[in-house]
């Protein structure tokens, strides 16, 4: 099988065009519809995060971007490739995170990793080697103190970087995350954001994830998705949104033992205007611009509205 | 490298790597153990006993039986039990998620399942030969064809397990059902009584299902040329247990691969997710 060569052509097409292509997606269970007209682009080596409320269909976007699930309708392409007519060679080029329970108890760490990698090794190509040697990816995640135990002694925050683990053994182009911090500690999560940066700097890994955690997606994310009502309602960087949803600061001061609060889009001028006044009668100095979770809060409440 | 035949490969190891797990396991290795243990006792105490009006021993005449209810049960229960545990515990999807994954947990599966119930067959042999030195006399032909009718068995068996896994919501219904069913056919297969005793309809159904030409099978194996005259029809019908137990292996893996494929689409992370929820609420 010509797998190599024929892989390599597929990169290089795919290098130009966008690595998640979604037109018009639509999704219905019965006469539930949950996806309405979803669209997106994701562009090779963006890190895109997909935030949402409860049921508002991020998994199940991410369950067919995957070739889980089939969609009612619209335009769907993953590497160029539809998803639900994935062949193997394309599934090789992904990779998915999956939330482990209990699977694969009595195997090690190691052993494990090292299995599951072997099944990317037909699909090496030239500057992408398949799979990332099992030693350097069980550092990576940190667990190099525990290679040797077995899956089942390991802690809920270390399956998870198995988990981690095992999404990137293939070393994919396009890496898909359903809530991959759910569960995990302040320093385990840093360690996971340090990991996702080092994918997509070093491997070029498109990367598609979804959180509740709105810090999490301001700080991993060079894109932000908001998905509501079964549409995309919101689409760029968090600072984007933020002056999208609204221009203004707020300013709190003290003057006299009194406190005050002032909420304007020119905050400098109005801070600037406030101390040629009043100088060194101003305390408590504060400008705070919307952060994420107020813009959130304000697109879903315009969407809801 | 061709991807399909690595894959197989992969499934290979994987096979072997289980196999070695489940006799790390005190769990597994326990319950090979006590069963064997129980069918030793069986046949220590009949040991002294000869079926009525013959002189073969009572010992011989039940050994061929557990050899062949042995591998039917481990074959179809091996099957069952791992691919709708394994549906439930997240296993499956992961190998969905892996290129050729699927092919890989298949056949590692079947090697798992298949190392398994040739150990227990292996077991409870040797332990019969031990105590029952008269089994010596079946020779190296009969022990062939003890090793045939087992594999025939076991491929008669293990794809109907693979179905009935496939098919079920949750564990606990996929093996309620499979016992239920394997009860009931080891109650008319002449593995605990003798088939002619039973109605005229019973030993026509009895001889539909694989279960009783394995032990008749066994039976031909084991036991000295004489005791073929206790049988329906008075011979072992060698040819018939073949063709019956390739009947069985053939539809099954004919109608398997298509169910399996069906189940396998329709994994996804939400559907083990909520069967996972349903599961922690059984046990809660």
């Amino acid at each position: 099988m010509g797998a190599a060569t024929t892989l390599d052509g597929d990169i290089t097409v795919m290098k130009a065009a966008s690595a998640i292509e979604v037109r018009d997606l639509r999704m219905s269970y019965g006469t539930h519809e949950v996806l309405r007209g979803v669209d997106f682009r994701v562009a090779p080596g963006e890190v895109v995060t997909l935030l949402g409320p409860n049921g508002a269909g991020k998994t199940t976007t991410i369950e067919i971007l995957e070739g889980f699930r089939a969609p009612s309708g619209g335009h769907v392409r993953v590497l160029g490739t539809e998803p639900v007519k994935g062949d193997e060679r394309w599934r090789a080029r992904l990779g998915v995170v999956l939330q482990s329970w209990r699977d694969h108890g009595r195997w090690t760490v190691h052993g494990l990793l090292d299995h599951l990698g072997r099944y990317y090794a037909p699909y090496s190509a030239p500057g992408r080697r398949r799979p990332t040697p099992t030693a350097e990816l069980i550092e990576a995640v940190g667990l190099t103190g525990h290679a040797g135990q077995r899956v089942s002694r390991l802690s809920g925050g270390q399956r998870r970087r198995l988990d981690v683990a095992i999404g990137i053994v293939g070393r994919p182009e396009v890496l898909f995350l359903d809530e991959p911090t759910a569960g995990f500690d302040p320093q385990a999560r840093r360690d996971f954001h340090d990991l996702v940066h080092r994918l997509s700097d070093l491997d070029d890994t498109t990367i598609l994830l979804t959180t509740h955690d709105l810090d999490e997606a301001e700080k991993l994310a060079d894109r932000i998705l908001i998905l509501a009502g079964g549409r995309i309602v919101a689409d760029g960087s968090a600072d984007k949104l933020s002056r999208e949803a609204s221009r203004d600061a707020q300013v709190r001061w003290s003057r006299d033992g009194e406190h005050f609060v002032h909420a304007t889009e020119d905050a400098t001028g109005f801070v600037r205007g406030l101390f040629q006044q009043y100088g060194d009668q101003i305390g408590d100095l504060e400008v705070r611009r919307a952060t994420l979770e107020d813009t959130y809060m304000a697109i879903l409440k315009k969407e809801e509205g | 490298m061709n991807p399909t035949a690595h894959a197989a490969r992969l499934g290979l190891a994987r096979g072997w790597i289980e196999f070695r797990h489940a006799l790390a396991n005190p769990q597994d290795i326990g319950f090979t153990l006590v069963t064997t243990a129980a069918f030793v006792t069986v046949l220590y105490f009949q040991r002294g006993a000869t079926v009525p009006g013959t002189d073969l021993s009572l010992a011989a005449a039940t050994m061929p039986g557990i050899l062949g209810l042995g591998m039917a049960f481990n074959g179809l229960m091996g099957a069952v039990g791992s691919l709708s545990v394994e549906r439930e515990d997240g296993t499956l999807l992961r190998a969905k998620a892996l290129p050729q994954g699927m092919l890989g947990y298949l056949v590692g599966r079947v090697v798992s399942v298949s190392l398994s119930a040739l150990g227990s067959l292996l077991l409870v042999s040797v332990a019969g030969l031990i105590l029952l030195p008269e089994l010596a006399a079946a020779g190296a032909g009969g022990w062939l064809t003890v090793l045939w009718v087992a594999v025939l068995g076991l491929t008669a068996m293990l794809p109907w397990g693979a179905v009935i896994g496939s098919l079920s919501a949750n564990p606990q219904t996929a093996a309620g059902l499979s016992m239920l069913c394997f009860g009931a056919l080891t109650a008319i297969s002449g593995i605990f009584y003798p088939i002619t005793a039973l109605a005229g309809w019973l030993q026509g159904l009895a001889q539909a299902f694989p279960i009783y030409w394995l032990g008749l099978g066994m039976r031909s194996a084991l036991l000295p040329g004489a005791a073929a005259a206790a049988e329906l029809g008075g011979s072992w019908r060698t040819l018939p247990t073949i063709g019956v137990l390739l009947a069985w292996t053939v539809a099954g893996l004919l109608l398997a691969p298509p169910i399996l494929r069906r189940m396998a689409r329709r994994e996804s992370g939400s559907l083990m997710q909520s069967r996972r929820d349903r599961a922690l609420q059984r046990i809660g």
